[in-house]
């Protein structure tokens, strides 16, 4: 038998703050809401920045994306700071016992020397990309405007430091603080990893916050991904011996499944806009994919050999039906 | 059968640099300058980012586990108290103005620094300094959220709470504190760093969020003081790398010194004025009281404070420029602010009454010096006025300081009984201070202060053109229950016969 406990009930004066009602209408407002919508200052802003006298502290005109509402650019999973970090807890929670099955069976050892010696050439070095990427959602977070779009960069940018830390850990763990080392400089100086740093450097210095987000989130990313962890790790290296690299790099093919929801579903909205959106979107994206896959042809090398050419191509097919998928076809 | 060679077991501190300062690299197809365009242009020389101690050695996942537990824990409370109506055990609905003030005026705060902290996060020339700046980015994000998710509640019941968005940006009193985060976001990566990170997070936080938070646990405000509790480890790493932000600064370079104790002297005093919205709550707003605005002062100000510019005096830092200005208001400023807040009650999206006599009894045993000598005749008077139907309501306009965009308010640091009024001519045009302090901080950047939007012109200006039904409109304040006296408002009504309906059985 149900027991309804009896409580005093008052009459609440209203449901939610009159900037969500405005938007959403007088109801209960989700927490992802009140977190989110038009908590940045908007108007009378006090003075022009020092540091660029020709923007405004928080401006618009910066990116070519024009957009009436900004925090039209929700994220769908909802992302405010509690629901980010509680997922986030329990992901490494996941990779913290990854790494120690791994750590304490012994099975780094246990790898067969050429894919270790694979794993570490393709992957150690990609923790200064991620670095890279960490760099570049500081960046749109700080200069974006919109708390939807801004809040969902800077737990972006926090995870790419966080994969940076676990790609770093798993070179100490499959090799040692040498290992680091030598994919450091195989960063700086090896000439297959001089276009993917070129891409990362020129990105250093885009001023664009959307178009930085297509440069990283939308095209390296959208190729990286799944050419690296899924091709690379998850079928290659697994095929042939290497599932222990597969559990070290969960983190990041789960984490690139679920982020892929958000960066389309800004892509979409941004495009669906307006057709001056579409065409810049396009121009981006057609430039900066192309870019990032002539950058990760070498990379793929390492691993895949005379395959690299043949895995690249059908990653840029999947890609193009993504972008396609979100209203920018290229 | 081969032997293993044992990997060689890194300590903490050599761990922590690889996965983070390693991370970074000397760029080599765009220079330095390129890629850090704006960590020159304040004249703060940085020879060594190496230099760069780390003030925590938290990385990404540490930091998720950590934080997760603390929100579940912050929720799991917030949630019992929406659900239990906690706000009826609150000591008395007096209390909520210390709230709306708060989460109109510091909350958005919050947000701002966030921003700002992900802007240096990404401007700094060092990964060290980078990831600790990003890590407080993200911080303050959870602090602007769980502010509003703890007074959500509240704004389900009671007045004022409902348009905290359009308050930020168009209320007299708010643009106080938004012109100060203003202020240091236009600043240059350095200076916003003294500004916030230092200035506010470690000189003046004590002073905020202690008597805050103490004020919250003391009238049964048991949402608030959850957050305080839930911030207070982030507040301890972000008062940490405020000051390891300003010893690197010292230590980089003595020709930093001056430039930086210029912004230790502006920033204080910006931040003391900002002080001044808390010190009316504690004296004045708080049902139950923690201590006296004097007493916090004491205790966070002069012995914290001093403790540590005399640890800072090795670098050549001396005490900040107008400290003795500041002492001189401290038993004068809560009174003043008060009776400011009192006469302008109908532009005030919060309610202010007139202290009752045990209220008045505390007053002048907190402040004998001053408050039966200067401010309790004023108040008795207000009070006649009001008994006899006529309460006193100053309509003329306030004439607003341009640097921190108070009402002329204050008296002059050695005479209570003057008015302290303070004029600059720039440029063909008359510009008014509250203070010394206020008036050096113009002369030394003109330029940007000339670009202050002072809220009270603004109101005499297109489209409101003076109408006070209009302004009221635009800043979504609903006259006749947002503003006034608490006696006889709405609040007063409803808490009192809500807490009748969950304590009695008429």
């Amino acid at each position: 038998m149900p027991i309804d406990l009896r409580m005093v009930t008052i009459e609440p004066q209203r449901q939610t703050f009159d900037h969500l009602a405005h938007r959403f209408g007088d109801k209960p407002a989700s927490r992802y809401q009140e977190g989110s919508y038009d908590i940045q200052a908007a108007e009378n802003l006090h003075y022009l920045p020092t540091w660029d006298p020709d923007q405004k502290l928080y401006d618009t005109s910066i990116t070519r994306i024009v957009m009436e509402d900004w925090y039209a650019l929700k994220d769908p999973r909802q992302f405010y700071y509690s629901t980010y970090t509680l997922t986030r807890a329990r992901q490494q929670e996941t990779a913290e016992a990854n790494f120690s099955f791994v750590e304490t069976r012994g099975l780094a050892d246990m790898l067969p020397d050429d894919l270790r010696a694979t794993a570490l050439r393709v992957l150690v070095p990609l923790r200064h990309a991620a670095w890279g990427a960490n760099q570049h959602n500081s960046f749109i977070c700080g200069y974006g405007y919109g708390v939807t779009l801004t809040q969902a960069c800077m737990y972006h940018a926090m995870d790419n430091l966080g994969i940076a830390q676990y790609l770093s850990r798993l070179g100490l763990l499959l090799g040692d603080a040498e290992a680091l080392d030598t994919a450091k400089d195989a960063w700086l100086h090896d000439a297959a990893w001089q276009p993917l740093r070129r891409y990362v450097e020129d990105c250093l210095v885009l001023r664009d916050p959307m178009e930085l987000f297509v440069a990283q989130n939308v095209a390296l990313d959208g190729l990286l991904y799944p050419l690296v962890y899924e091709r690379i790790v998850d079928n290659d290296l697994s095929v042939r011996g290497g599932s222990a690299v597969a559990m070290l790099t969960q983190f990041m093919s789960d984490w690139f499944d679920e982020t892929r929801k958000w960066t389309d579903a800004v892509l979409k909205t941004a495009a669906a806009e307006s057709e001056s959106n579409r065409a810049v979107l396009q121009e981006w994206i057609r430039a900066w994919s192309g870019r990032a896959a002539s950058a990760l042809l070498p990379v793929a090398a390492f691993a895949l050999g005379a395959q690299a050419g043949e895995a690249l191509e059908e990653q840029v097919a999947a890609f193009k039906l993504r972008a396609e998928k979100a209203g920018v076809a290229i | 059968m081969e032997t293993k060679v044992a990997k060689k077991k890194l300590g903490l501190k050599d761990r922590y640099k690889l996965l983070t300062r390693d991370l970074g690299w000397e760029p080599s197809y765009h220079t330095k300058d390129e890629v850090f365009p704006y960590v020159k242009y304040e004249g703060i020389k940085i020879h060594d980012w190496e230099k760069w101690e780390d003030p925590f050695r938290l990385t990404m996942d540490a930091y998720w586990k950590y934080q997760a537990e603390k929100e579940r824990k912050f929720y799991a409370i917030i949630d019992a108290h929406t659900q239990n109506n906690g706000h009826l055990n609150l000591t008395d609905a007096r209390y909520l103005s210390a709230l709306k003030l708060f989460l109109q005026a510091i909350s958005p705060g919050e947000y701002a620094a966030g921003k700002g902290f992900a802007r240096v996060g990404r401007e700094f020339g060092g990964v060290g300094t980078q990831v600790a700046c990003q890590m407080q980015a993200l911080d303050e994000i959870r602090h602007a959220q769980t502010q509003i998710h703890a007074m959500s509640n509240y704004n389900r019941y009671y007045n004022g709470f409902h348009s905290f968005a359009d308050q930020r940006d168009r209320m007299w009193y708010t643009s106080v504190p938004r012109s100060f985060f203003d202020d240091a976001m236009s600043a240059g990566p350095f200076e916003f760093m003294i500004a916030i990170g230092f200035s506010f997070e470690y000189v003046l936080t004590n002073l905020l969020f202690v008597p805050f938070m103490s004020g919250a646990a003391y009238n049964g405000d048991m949402a608030t003081v959850t957050f305080g509790f839930s911030a207070q480890s982030d507040e301890a790493r972000h008062m940490t790398l405020g000051l390891e932000c300003i010893k690197f600064m010292l230590e980089q370079d003595p020709a930093n010194t001056p430039i930086v104790q210029a912004w230790i002297d502006k920033w204080f005093w910006r931040g003391f004025r900002v002080l001044g919205l808390v010190s009316a709550m504690m004296d004045y707003m708080l049902p139950k009281r923690v201590m006296s605005w004097r007493e916090a002062w004491n205790i966070y100000g002069v012995e914290n404070g001093g403790a540590l510019f005399t640890d800072l005096a090795r670098y050549g830092i001396r005490i900040p420029k107008h400290w003795d200005d500041a002492e001189k208001a401290v038993d004068h400023m809560s009174h003043q602010f008060m009776l400011a807040l009192y006469q302008w009650n109908f532009g005030t999206c919060f309610h202010t009454w007139i202290p009752p006599e045990p209220d008045m009894e505390w007053l002048s045993s907190k402040y004998p010096n001053t408050f039966d000598k200067y401010y309790r005749p004023r108040w008795e008077h207000l009070k006649k006025l009001a008994k006899e139907g006529k309460p006193f309501k100053n309509f003329g306009l306030a004439k607003l300081c341009q640097t921190c965009q108070l009402p002329i308010i204050f008296t002059e640091p050695d005479d209570p009984t003057m008015s302290c009024h303070r004029e600059v001519d720039y440029k063909g045009n008359k510009y008014h201070f509250c203070s010394d302090g206020c008036q050096h901080i113009f002369e030394n950047e003109p330029e940007k202060y000339v670009q202050a939007w002072l809220p009270m012109p603004a109101l005499f200006q297109e489209p409101l053109k003076g109408d006070l039904g209009a302004w009221m409109n635009w800043t979504s304040l609903i006259d006749g229950k947002d503003n006034g006296d608490y006696v006889g408002s709405q609040d007063e009504r409803n808490f009192q016969q809500w807490r009748g309906l969950a304590t009695t059985n008429t």
